[in-house]
C-alpha cells in the first residue's frame, strides 16, 4: 500500500499551507503553486508520499484553505502512464 | 523498396495509397449507399463477440493518446459490473475537433455519420445497453441528427453541441459540457470509466475510432489488421496540410506509414522541407525524413500520430515564429482553472516571442526548458504536458534556428529576426 498525495490543480490556489508542513516532499514554484520534489509527469498530480510523510500529508490534507487535497491508499503498482483520453 | 536494419521487422508501408475503408460508401453516403457498401451489422449480435475481436484487432483509440480501445471498453465494463447496484454505462461518440489544423473528423461525420453510429450503438450492446450520445461542434450537427432521423434504433441516441475551443475534446471537459454545460476539464480523482456522467461508468470514444469498430464488429480482426504492421495495424485518418498551394486532405493512411509517404501522396515533396508538425498543437515537430507515423516505436525513427494532424512548415517561414504564434493560441486556451498552466503557459509564450522577436538574451532558451519542466504534470488534463512537449520539440528541431536568433538573425528568412 502506498499513500498517494491527490491535487486537485481545479481548487488549489496556491496558499502554500501544504509546501510549509511537508517541505520534504513539496516546493513551491514561480507562483506560488506546490510542485512535487523529485517527481516527473503525472506523478506531479498524484504524488506517492514515503510512510514517514503520512502524518504529515493527513494534516495538509485537512488544512487545506481550498479542499484541494486528498489522500488515498494504492495497492497496484503506479498507475499506466498512457490514460485513456487526450 | 529495400530497408535496412532488422529483417524480423515487417517493413513500413512505403506508399501511402491504402483503399479506402473508412470512406468506402462515398461522398455524403446515406443510408442506403451505407447499407450497399459495408452490409447490415445487428449491434445485439454483433455484440457478445467485440470485446475479444477488439483485443484480437489491437485497435487503439485515433483522438489522439492513442490507448488501446478494448482496454478503454473492459474498464467500463467491469466498473458498470461492479457494486451492490449496477449502474448503466455510457458511451459518448466524440467528435469535437478543437485542434486548428484537424478536419478529418468533421470529414468522417458528414461523408460515414452511418458507420460512426454503428460503432456506437454497438459498443452500447456490448455494455450491456448503454446510454449514448454524440458529441459534435454545431457545424456537424445536422448531419448527425439526419443521419439518426433516417435509420431504425436512433431514438435515444441523444445529441450535444460541442464548443469550438481547442479543450472541449478532452475526455473529462466532454462529459462535464454534457453534464452541466461547460466544456472545461474537471479534476479526476476516479477515472471517467469508474465515474463519470452523472457517476456513471463512461466511456468517451473519438468517431473515428467508433467507425472502426464498426468494421471489426462487421468483418473481424483479421480483416483489420490486413492493413498497417503488427505493432501498429488497421488504417488511421490524417488530416494533412501545408504551405500554398498546398491543399488541405484528408487521407486513409496504414498504421506504421513512412511520414514522407504521406506528403509525396497530399502532393508535397519532402526534401525541400525544413520540418513537419505531427500530431496536432500537443505534437512534434520532425524532419520529414526517415519517419514512421505510429503510436510505438523506437525513438527517433517514429512519431506519434497524435489526433492525425500532419502539417509541413512553409520552408520559408521560421520555425521559432510558428511555434510561438501556436504557443500563444495554447496559452490563451487555458481554461484558467490550474495556477501552473493559468500563470505557466503565457509566462512560456512571453519568452518563446522574445525570442522570435529577436532579443539577443542567451539565457532565454534555457527559461523557455525551465518553465516547461515546471509546468509538466500539474494540472487536471494534459494540456500543460502537450504544450511543453510541443515546445521541447521546437528547441530540439530548431535548434539551429534559435542559435541564430539569439545572436541576431534568422536563419530561414536570411535576414535579421524580425
Amino acid at each position: 500500500m502506498t499513500a498517494i498525495l491527490h491535487i486537485d490543480w481545479t481548487s488549489c490556489d496556491g496558499r502554500g499551507l501544504c509546501t510549509e508542513l511537508l517541505p520534504g516532499v513539496l516546493d513551491r514554484d514561480d507562483w506560488g503553486y506546490p510542485v512535487a520534489r523529485g517527481k516527473s509527469g503525472r506523478e506531479r498530480t498524484d504524488i506517492p508520499l514515503r510512510d514517514a510523510d503520512r502524518e504529515a500529508a493527513q494534516e495538509a490534507v485537512s488544512l487545506c484553505p481550498k479542499l484541494a487535497l486528498s489522500l488515498q491508499e494504492r495497492m497496484e503498482p503506479a498507475r499506466e502512464s498512457r490514460k485513456p483520453g487526450r | 523498396m529495400s530497408h535496412a536494419g532488422d529483417t524480423s521487422q515487417p517493413a513500413p508501408p512505403d506508399a501511402a495509397r491504402q483503399e479506402p475503408r473508412l470512406l468506402a460508401a462515398g461522398p455524403d453516403a446515406g443510408w442506403d449507399q451505407h447499407l450497399d457498401t459495408f452490409g447490415p451489422l445487428d449491434a445485439d449480435a454483433a455484440a457478445p463477440g467485440l470485446l475479444d475481436a477488439l483485443a484480437a484487432s489491437g485497435l487503439t483509440g485515433r483522438g489522439g493518446a492513442a490507448f488501446e480501445t478494448w482496454r478503454k471498453v473492459t474498464a467500463t465494463a467491469e466498473s458498470g459490473r461492479k457494486g451492490l447496484f449496477a449502474a448503466r454505462p455510457v458511451v459518448i461518440a466524440n467528435g469535437a475537433e478543437g485542434e486548428p489544423l484537424s478536419f478529418k473528423d468533421r470529414t468522417l461525420l458528414s461523408h460515414a455519420p452511418h458507420l460512426v453510429i454503428d460503432g456506437l450503438l454497438t459498443l452500447a450492446a456490448a455494455l450491456g445497453g448503454a446510454g449514448t450520445y454524440v458529441y459534435a461542434p454545431a457545424a456537424g450537427l445536422p448531419r448527425v441528427r439526419q443521419a439518426l432521423a433516417g435509420r431504425p434504433g436512433t431514438k435515444r441516441v441523444r445529441v450535444v453541441e460541442a464548443p469550438e475551443t481547442f479543450i472541449s475534446g478532452e475526455s473529462s471537459a466532454v462529459v462535464n459540457m454534457i453534464a452541466t454545460g461547460n466544456a472545461v476539464p474537471v479534476d479526476q480523482r476516479r477515472r471517467l470509466s469508474e465515474s463519470g456522467l452523472n457517476g456513471r461508468p463512461t466511456l468517451v470514444v473519438n468517431v473515428e475510432t467508433l467507425a472502426q469498430v464498426a468494421l471489426i464488429a462487421r468483418y473481424g480482426a483479421q480483416w483489420f489488421r490486413q492493413a498497417g504492421t503488427a505493432t501498429d495495424p488497421g488504417t488511421r485518418l490524417v488530416s494533412v496540410s501545408g504551405p500554398a498551394p498546398v491543399r488541405d486532405v484528408v487521407l486513409e493512411v496504414p498504421g506504421g506509414v513512412e511520414l514522407s509517404a504521406v506528403l509525396k501522396e497530399a502532393g508535397m515533396d519532402p526534401a525541400p522541407l525544413s520540418a513537419v508538425l505531427v500530431g496536432g498543437y500537443h505534437g512534434r515537430w520532425v524532419r520529414p525524413a526517415a519517419h514512421v507515423l505510429s503510436p510505438e516505436g523506437p525513438v527517433g525513427g517514429t512519431v506519434r500520430p497524435g489526433a492525425g494532424v500532419i502539417h509541413a512548415l512553409d520552408p520559408h517561414a521560421c520555425g521559432i515564429g510558428a511555434t510561438a504564434r501556436i504557443l500563444t493560441y495554447l496559452a490563451n486556451e487555458s481554461a484558467r482553472q490550474c495556477g501552473p498552466c493559468m500563470f505557466g503557459l503565457p509566462a512560456m509564450a512571453s519568452v518563446l516571442n522574445r525570442i522570435a522577436g529577436g532579443e539577443r538574451n542567451p539565457r532565454l532558451a534555457s527559461e523557455l526548458d525551465r518553465l516547461g519542466r515546471l509546468v509538466s504534470g500539474r494540472g487536471a488534463c494534459r494540456h500543460p504536458e502537450g504544450t511543453t512537449g510541443l515546445v521541447s520539440s521546437a528547441l530540439e528541431v530548431f535548434a539551429a534556428d534559435f542559435r541564430a536568433h539569439l545572436a541576431g538573425y534568422c536563419v530561414p528568412l536570411g535576414g535579421v529576426a524580425a
